[in-house]
């Protein structure tokens, strides 16, 4: 059984990566045309995911822990060995540098004079709903897996509450999270468990039990070290190219 | 509306599990296979999904890289 501070630690950073973007969203949406039916929008964006996360965990909970740990830990591997990648990927090319949002398309139209604002609510719920869905399909994926739903929740919980009011105190320090760091650090905490579960629920038996899934960990991050040195490398070469 | 929403739904549902490497997803899937049959047999091939997994994540990296190489 996986401890409950590992999934606290595991989803409360997943979520943080998504968080980053949602709370951008919702700010610039928020700035620009006025924070009253943005909020609305972010609300009912927030209501949508914890419907999700409580449908999602309840049929889950139904699932026997053998068969679940199998779908749900292939789904987990294919995943996380998408934001490993991405995050090897970015983190050669900017370091710990932090997140820049893209420039929000400039509206044609300024927000209405009297009204609702369906385009501030639109874009505010769109935001939360899409950058919250990948954060609702971890924390339940990832709570169900390890049996530990309430702190899974939690964790993501957290994240979008310590970065929304980060987020909306300052601007500045949003900016500042190494996002590409942490988008590596938690593809490779999903890749670990999900290899992990994956296998287990196919009935593999795995040497040293539950300690494998830290020898996982260690041997996906120091891949993840030589293949930053790799894109590292190719890219000084590629410079030297262009610059020759 | 109900055809926007479906093809909303399928593109996230590809994007999730394929992603911008269909090729690594595809070797995953039938590395997981392949450690069901093995265990079958009375292999017990836990290292097979782990190694493939950082050799796919090798193999992913470096066709990018040569693409890059070509288009620059």
């Amino acid at each position: 059984m996986t401890g409950a501070g590992v999934v606290f630690l595991t989803t409360f950073l997943a979520a943080v990566v998504e968080a980053v973007e949602m709370v951008t969203i919702v700010v610039g949406v928020g700035a620009t045309r006025g924070y009253r039916y943005t909020l609305i929008g972010a609300a009912g964006g927030l209501v949508v995911l914890a419907i999700a996360i409580a449908v999602g965990g309840i049929a889950l909970a139904a699932i026997p822990i053998g068969p679940l740990r199998l779908v749900i830990g292939s789904l987990l591997l294919l995943f996380g060995l998408q934001w490993y990648r991405k995050g090897i990927v970015r983190v050669a090319a900017r370091g710990f540098a932090g997140y820049h949002p893209q420039e929000l398309q400039e509206e044609e139209e300024g927000p209405p004079e009297s009204g609702f604002d369906w385009t501030a609510w639109f874009l505010a719920f769109k935001g939360v709903t899409l950058e919250g869905l990948e954060i609702a399909i971890i924390v339940v994926s990832f709570g169900a897996s390890a049996g530990q739903l309430g702190p899974s929740i939690l964790g993501g919980a957290a994240a979008i509450v310590v970065i929304g009011a980060t987020g909306f105190a300052i601007k500045g320090p949003l900016e500042r999270i190494p996002r590409s760091f942490l988008q590596l650090v938690v593809g490779t905490l999903l890749t670990s468990f999900g290899t992990f579960w994956a296998l287990e629920g196919l009935g593999v038996t795995w040497p040293q039990s539950d300690g494998d899934i830290v020898l996982l960990l260690v041997f996906y991050a120091l891949s993840a070290a030589i293949f930053i040195g790799l894109e590292r490398r190719a890219r000084r070469r590629l410079l030297a190219v262009a610059q020759s | 509306m109900v055809v926007r929403v479906a093809d909303a739904v399928g593109k996230f549902i590809y994007g999730y599990i394929f992603g911008d490497d269909w090729m690594v997803a595809v070797v995953m899937i039938l590395a997981l296979v392949a450690t069901g049959l093995l265990l079958r047999a009375g292999v017990n091939a836990w290292w097979l999904v782990p190694v493939l997994a950082v050799a796919m994540t090798g193999f992913s990296l470096w066709r990018r890289r040569a693409t890059i190489a070509r288009t620059a």
